[in-house]
């Protein structure tokens, strides 16, 4: 098979499940279409992951889209955290039903936007056109917008509105810079669609026009920060991530907020060739040590479970920003690892924590309690994700932290207590909320339920595997992208 | 018609729409909104076709006509149509403070001017002049979603900013390729079924269209 047909059936797969989710999505094997279609997804993201490990970098559909080592492994990754999530999503929403929170109308709507969400998230990974990526990129917030309100709780209106207004004044500033993008693109490239080609762009990047491009930038990080969730353009991630259904919080943390850093790191490359300067690399810096130490602190005064790992992720993309901002070899491995493994230790504590809250049919805190002996996988698996969240040995998020901190002290050193302390007040913040939620005596209010075991295991063991040992496709593909983004 | 005449009818259609930005800024009414927002969408649309015209680019001609039944037919009939169903025709808002909300806006488009000044001068497009009020007419829809409560002026707000977004595009570089063109055009349709969706949601659960209700989730001390 070629790799530009794995192409089609990757992007084409979640379409195709979409539109035929939309008309059963309510039915009662509606959960294992959703898996099975996602299933074939992350089959055709492999296919190709190997086509472009044993062919290298690769362009298709007449330039249209392109896989090189950044995005191939992003790819699989959205692939597979979906695939996940199918899985996870089935029992959750089952019993979300049974409790009458969704109806018919809502499960197919459910179960088609996921799947457009997916489509979206992947189109934006493998086009190679700029402005494309800017309409998957909005095209993925359209999709989840009126998910997060699916309950039609007031609160869950509230941040269903927030975020469709908030993200969508932030990526509009996107599409400024895009534009701003392309007029000095097409002094040097000539007019039409080719302009906006991103290989084409960063042939020529160092012609491209400073100041423009430094215009630009602000715009685009601005833009793409804003869902990224960089404070302080953060203030949709919480609400948005906390009140929709777990499976979507789950793959607006574990996916979205990558894809967005994704977009404008994309952008910074042309920037950084076009300026010649550091200042783009200055200001994302900025951006995540702000989020860093802000998330850290607010995650002290939490007392929703889905809120306060929400202001954990605006803490890792913090992390990833300023890594990517710090650049050089080590930074930038660190942050490619990073993303990777948040997303996977992310994904995993949403599901224990969707499970943990259905639970209780609370997302309160102080009444989730017991949960070793409530239910093991649940609580064991909510307490080694948060070990490797937190970046204990030997999980894979300390390895990606111990790069970044170790880049930062060698070319930033003032800025490494700074780090350490939004990494230590994380650490012990984390660490004090979830200890009495896991351990002590079962409630009398807990219901036991079943539990949807493979997803969390096959996470956490990801990312246990990956602070032990790199393997070998991982480490030329980060090697070649650290090559790319330099 | 030479260079100079487009520049000139380019220079007062831009005048105009960031007039209709002025106007919408003050405006109370949420039909009248609407009525400036057409007209907004009509302006740029004749601006489209006759940079089109003049820099004799053909699929400026589809940009236009899609801005046409766009932002001057489809997204007013449907808020119209939203209007009528949620009976909220009647309602007039009290906008905060309309000099100070005034002041804001023009050292807004003063700001914009300044910013844009670098690429004017490396421009050679007859365009080049508007960048600026494009610029500003994305940060007017800005300051209006800002200092509107109600959920109707906010989407008109954001609409707004985002034909400030197009203007952009044809004033900086005779607009952006059609894939995007068509993509933005998509993503703005269906960003309008949403709101629509949206509006009766907030309506059945708080009753009304304000959205100061709608403070619930924030950080509790």
């Amino acid at each position: 098979m070629t790799s530009s047909m794995m192409l089609l059936i990757l992007l084409g797969m979640p379409l195709c499940s979409a539109v035929v989710l939309a008309f059963v999505g309510d039915r009662k094997f509606a959960p294992e279409i959703n898996i099975l279609g996602s299933a074939a997804t992350f089959a055709a993201g492999l296919g190709l992951a190997l086509e472009v490990y044993m062919q290298g970098p690769m362009l298709a559909g007449g330039k249209f889209f392109f896989v090189d080592a950044f995005n191939v492994y992003l790819s699989v990754l959205t692939a597979f955290v979906s695939m996940t999530t199918a899985i996870f999503s089935r029992r959750y929403m089952r019993r979300e039903r049974e409790h009458g929170r969704v109806g018919h109308v809502g499960m197919r709507f459910y179960h088609a936007m996921f799947q457009l969400f997916i489509f979206a998230m992947l189109l934006c990974l493998l086009t190679n056109n700029v402005g494309v990526l800017w309409i998957a990129m909005e095209l993925a917030t359209l999709s989840t917008v009126l998910l997060v309100s699916l309950y039609r709780t007031p609160t869950a209106i509230e941040a269903a509105w927030k975020y469709f207004i908030l993200c969508g004044v932030g990526i509009a500033q996107a599409l400024f810079g895009t534009v701003l993008l392309y007029f000095a693109a097409e002094k040097v490239r000539g007019e039409g669609g080719e302009a906006l080609l991103w290989t084409n762009l960063s042939r020529v990047s160092g012609s491209l026009e400073p100041t423009v491009l430094s215009l630009a930038f602000v715009f685009l990080m601005v833009g793409y920060g804003t869902k990224v969730g960089l404070v302080p353009l953060h203030n949709w991630l919480p609400d948005a991530h906390s009140e929709g259904p777990t499976p979507i919080s789950a793959v607006l943390s574990g996916l979205l907020l990558n894809i967005a850093l994704y977009a404008l790191v994309r952008c910074k490359v042309l920037v950084d060739g076009s300026t010649r300067t550091h200042h783009a690399g200055y200001i994302m810096m900025g951006f995540g040590l702000l989020s860093i130490i802000v998330a850290a602190f607010s995650l002290l005064r939490q007392k929703d479970i889905k809120r306060m790992f929400s202001y954990s992720s605006i803490e890792h993309m913090g992390i990833a920003t300023f890594a990517f901002g710090l650049g050089g070899p080590i930074a930038t491995f660190g942050a490619l690892l990073h993303m990777l493994v948040h997303s996977l230790a992310k994904s995993a504590i949403f599901f224990t924590v969707g499970h943990a809250s259905q639970m209780h049919w609370s997302q309160d805190m102080s009444r989730i309690r017991g949960l070793f002996k409530g239910n093991p996988l649940v609580g064991w698996g909510l307490m080694f994700g948060v070990m490797a969240i937190v970046g204990m040995p030997p999980f894979g998020i300390f390895t990606s932290e111990f790069l970044i901190l170790t880049a930062t002290m060698k070319d930033a050193p003032y800025l490494t207590p700074f780090l350490l302390l939004g990494l230590g007040v994380a650490f012990a913040a984390l660490f004090r909320k979830v200890q009495p939620m896991v351990a002590g005596d079962v409630p009398s209010y807990q219901k036991p339920m079943k539990v949807a075991h493979l997803p969390v295991l096959l996470h956490l063991i990801l990312v246990l595997m990956l602070g032990l040992y790199m393997p070998d496709f991982l480490n030329v593909w980060f090697h070649t992208a650290v090559e790319l983004l330099k | 018609m030479n260079l100079h005449m487009a520049s000139q009818i380019n220079s007062f259609l831009a005048a105009l729409v960031l007039l209709t930005a002025f106007g919408m800024l003050v405006q109370k009414r949420i039909y009248g909104l609407i009525h400036l927002f057409a007209w907004q969408g009509f302006f740029l649309s004749l601006n489209t076709a006759v940079v089109g015209f003049v820099a004799n680019k053909h699929h400026l001609y589809i940009s236009s006509v899609l801005t046409l039944s766009l932002k001057v037919v489809v997204l007013p009939y449907i808020l119209h149509v939203l209007i009528n169903r949620l009976r909220i025709r009647k309602e007039v808002e009290t906008v905060v403070n309309i000099p100070m909300t005034m002041m804001i806006g023009i050292a807004l488009v003063i700001f914009s001017y300044h910013l844009t000044a670098p690429i004017r001068e490396l421009s050679t497009l007859i365009t080049r002049s508007t960048l600026a009020v494009a610029l500003a007419t994305v940060m007017l829809g800005l300051l209006m979603m800002i200092t509107r409560r109600h959920a109707v002026t906010q989407i008109i707000g954001f609409l707004a900013l985002e034909n400030g977004l197009f203007f952009a595009a044809t004033s900086a570089t005779y607009g952006m390729p059609l894939v995007v063109e068509l993509g933005v055009a998509l993503d703005v349709l269906i960003a309008a079924f949403i709101f629509g969706i949206f509006f009766f949601h907030i309506h059945t659960t708080f009753d009304s269209l304000d959205v100061e209700q709608m403070a619930k989730l924030k950080e509790s001390d």
